[in-house]
C-alpha cells in the first residue's frame, strides 16, 4: 500500500517535471536544427546551431533589441526599487492613519487592469512627444515611466520593513545621521535580500512586458526582445530554427537571473502573500 | 520644562512631513499613471469618434456592448477560459504542492525547480513556442499518431474548439509552478503536529487534505484564485502569439478586442475604453464573489 502510494508520487512527479521541462529541450534543440527537420519533428540536436544564429542576425536586428530590453529592464529595475523601497520605508517608520488611508488607495491600483489604462496612457505619451520629445512615444523612457511603479513593490518592501530592527534607527540618529541618510546608511544596507529578491521579480516582469511596449514603440529600432519574438513567429514563411535560437536568447537572461538567485526568486514571491 | 512642548511638536511635525516625503515620488506615480488613466478612460468611454476627433455621446458606448457580437463572443471566450482553467490550475497547483512537501520525497529540489521552471519565460515566447508545438504537422501531434492515441491529426490551433483547449494547456503550463511556490510555503506553516494527531485519529490521506490543508491553505487559495481570476480576465500576450483570437473569434479576449478596437480598426478609443471598463467591472465582481465565497465556508 505505501510503496504503491509512493511509486505513484515519483511516477506523477517526472510525468508533471517532464512536461514542464520538456519545451524548453525541444526549444534549446530545434535551434540547432534546419527548419525543415523540426518540422518533420525532430527531437535530437544537430549541428546548425551556428547557421541558424548566422541567419538570425542577418533577417534581425536582434542585437538592438536585445540592447533595448536591457537598457529599459535595468534603468527599470534600479528605479523601482529605489521609489518603492522608499515608500515602503516611509509607510512603515513613519506610521499614520492618514498615510495607511493613502496606502490603501494605492493598493486599489493593482485591481487596474492595464487594458483599462492603456489608452489614456498611450495618449498621454502622445501629448507628451510634442513637448519633451525624449519621453514621448517611441522612446524606450515611455517604457520605462509608467511601469516602474507598482504598489504590489510598495506592498512588498512595506512588509518587509516591518521585520526591520528599528533600534537600529534610533542608534542612527543618535549618531547624527539625517532621516535620508538613515535610509541609505542604515536601512538599505541591512535589507539587501529583500532589495535582491524584488530587483529579480521587477527586472523579469520588465523583461517579458508585451503589451505596452508594442503599443508605444513603433520603429524597428526601438523594439525590444518580445516585440521582436512576436514577429518573427507571426511571420508567412517562419525558418524554425531560427525563430528557436531567438527565443533561446530571449530565454537566457532570465534564466540566468533564476538560477544564480533562485532562494531569493521564491522568497521574493512568497513574501507577497505573507 | 514649559519650553519642552512646543519642540516636541515640531519634531513630530517634521517627522510627519519627512515620511510624506519619502512616499511622494510613489504616490504622484501611481496617481499619474494609473489612477489619471482610470479617470480619462471613464470619460472617454462616453465619447465617440476616431483619432482624437471625439465628442459626448451618453451611455450609447454601453448600450453598443449589448449588441456587439465579437465582444459578447470575446467575453464568452474568457469566461471559458475562467471556468476551466482556474480550478484546473488551482487543484492541480495544490496536489502537486502536497506532493512536494512530504518529508521523505527525494529529488525535491529537482522537481520544485523544474515544475517551476516556466515561471521564467516570456508570455511572447513560450506562446510561439506552444504555437509550433501544437500545430497540425507539430510534435505534440505526431508524438500522439506514433503513441496511436489519435487516428488523425488534432486541428489545435485551427478548429474552434481545440483552439481553446491550447490556450487552456498553455496557460496552465506557464502558471501552476508559480501556484504552486506560494502552496508550499503555505504548507510550511502548517504545524506538522496538526497530521500526526488527525493520522492517530484514524484520518485517511483524503480527509486530511480536505479537513486540514484546505481549511488552513484558505487566504492563500483565495490570494491566486484572485490573481488567476485578474490575469485571466487581461489574457492578451497568448492570444495574440498563438491564435490571434481565431479560428474566426473563437479564441478571442476581452484585451485583444480592446487592443483591436484601438490600434488595428479604426482607432474607436471610445468605445474600446468602454469595453475595459467592462474588465473593470468584471473584476470587482469577481473578487467579491470569491471574498464571500471564501468567508462563508468557515
Amino acid at each position: 500500500m505505501m510503496k504503491t502510494k509512493r511509486a505513484f508520487t515519483y511516477a506523477f512527479l517526472i510525468i508533471v517535471s517532464f512536461v514542464s521541462i520538456f519545451p524548453f529541450l525541444w526549444m534549446i534543440s530545434s535551434s540547432t536544427n534546419l527548419s525543415v527537420d523540426v518540422t518533420k519533428g525532430k527531437l535530437l540536436p544537430g549541428s546548425h546551431l551556428m547557421d541558424n544564429m548566422h541567419n538570425l542576425l542577418e533577417k534581425v536586428d536582434i542585437v538592438t533589441a536585445l540592447s533595448n530590453s536591457a537598457k529599459v529592464s535595468i534603468s527599470t529595475t534600479l528605479l523601482a526599487m529605489l521609489i518603492a523601497s522608499l515608500a515602503g520605508y516611509g509607510f512603515e517608520i513613519y506610521r499614520s492613519k492618514a498615510k495607511d488611508v493613502v496606502f490603501n488607495i494605492l493598493l486599489m491600483s493593482m485591481m487596474i487592469p492595464f487594458a483599462a489604462i492603456m489608452i489614456p496612457l498611450y495618449r498621454m505619451f502622445g501629448s507628451i512627444s510634442n513637448v519633451i520629445p525624449w519621453i514621448g512615444i517611441d522612446t524606450l523612457s515611455s517604457v520605462v515611466i509608467p511601469t516602474v511603479t507598482t504598489a504590489f513593490l510598495i506592498f512588498f518592501f512595506r512588509q518587509s520593513t516591518k521585520m526591520f530592527p528599528k533600534d537600529l534607527l534610533e542608534a542612527g540618529r543618535m549618531d547624527g545621521l539625517s532621516e535620508l541618510g538613515l535610509f541609505f546608511r542604515v536601512y538599505m544596507p541591512t535589507m539587501k535580500t529583500t532589495y535582491a529578491a524584488a530587483a529579480i521579480i521587477t527586472f523579469m516582469s520588465s523583461w517579458n512586458n508585451y503589451l505596452w511596449p508594442l503599443i508605444v514603440l513603433q520603429t524597428p529600432e526601438n523594439q525590444t526582445i518580445p516585440l521582436l519574438i512576436s514577429n518573427l513567429g507571426s511571420s508567412y514563411a517562419p525558418d524554425y530554427g531560427v525563430i528557436m535560437i531567438a527565443i533561446v536568447l530571449s530565454t537566457l537572461p532570465t534564466a540566468l537571473v533564476f538560477f544564480l538567485m533562485q532562494k531569493h526568486f521564491v522568497a521574493g514571491m512568497v513574501g507577497s502573500v505573507k | 520644562m514649559k519650553t519642552a512642548a512646543p519642540k516636541i511638536t515640531t519634531t513630530r511635525l517634521k517627522a510627519g512631513m519627512t515620511g510624506w516625503l519619502f512616499i511622494s515620488i510613489a504616490v504622484i506615480m501611481i496617481a499619474a499613471f494609473y489612477f489619471y488613466p482610470m479617470i480619462q478612460a471613464l470619460i472617454l468611454s462616453f465619447k465617440t469618434g476616431t483619432g482624437s476627433n471625439l465628442s459626448f455621446n451618453g451611455i450609447d458606448n454601453y448600450k453598443r456592448l449589448f449588441t456587439d457580437k465579437m465582444f459578447i463572443t470575446a467575453v464568452k471566450n474568457t469566461f471559458i477560459y475562467l471556468i476551466f482553467q482556474v480550478p484546473l490550475m488551482v487543484i492541480l497547483a495544490l496536489f502537486i504542492s502536497v506532493l512536494l512537501n512530504d518529508k521523505n520525497l527525494k529529488f525535491k529540489g529537482f522537481f520544485r525547480t523544474a515544475i517551476f521552471l516556466p515561471c521564467i519565460t516570456s508570455l511572447v515566447a513560450y506562446s510561439v513556442v506552444f504555437k509550433y508545438l501544437f500545430s497540425s504537422d507539430g510534435l505534440v501531434n505526431s508524438l500522439l499518431l506514433n503513441l496511436h492515441v489519435i487516428g488523425t491529426p488534432i486541428q489545435w490551433i485551427t478548429d474552434p474548439f481545440w483552439a481553446k483547449v491550447t490556450i487552456i494547456i498553455a496557460i496552465t503550463w506557464r502558471w501552476t509552478g508559480y501556484n504552486m511556490i506560494f502552496y508550499l510555503s503555505g504548507l510550511q506553516n502548517i504545524d506538522n503536529s496538526i497530521y500526526e494527531a488527525a493520522r492517530i485519529d484514524g484520518a485517511s490521506p483524503i480527509r486530511q487534505f480536505f479537513s486540514i490543508t484546505v481549511p488552513l491553505l484558505k487566504p492563500i487559495i483565495l490570494f491566486t484564485s484572485i490573481t488567476s481570476t485578474i490575469g485571466t480576465l487581461q489574457l492578451f500576450d497568448e492570444i495574440m502569439n498563438i491564435t490571434k483570437g481565431g479560428p474566426g473569434n473563437a479564441t478571442s479576449s476581452i484585451s485583444q478586442y480592446i487592443y483591436n478596437l484601438s490600434f488595428k480598426y479604426s482607432s474607436d478609443f471610445g468605445y474600446a475604453a468602454t469595453v475595459s471598463y467592462s474588465i473593470v467591472i468584471m473584476i470587482i465582481i469577481l473578487s467579491i464573489i470569491q471574498f464571500k465565497v471564501a468567508g462563508e465556508k468557515k
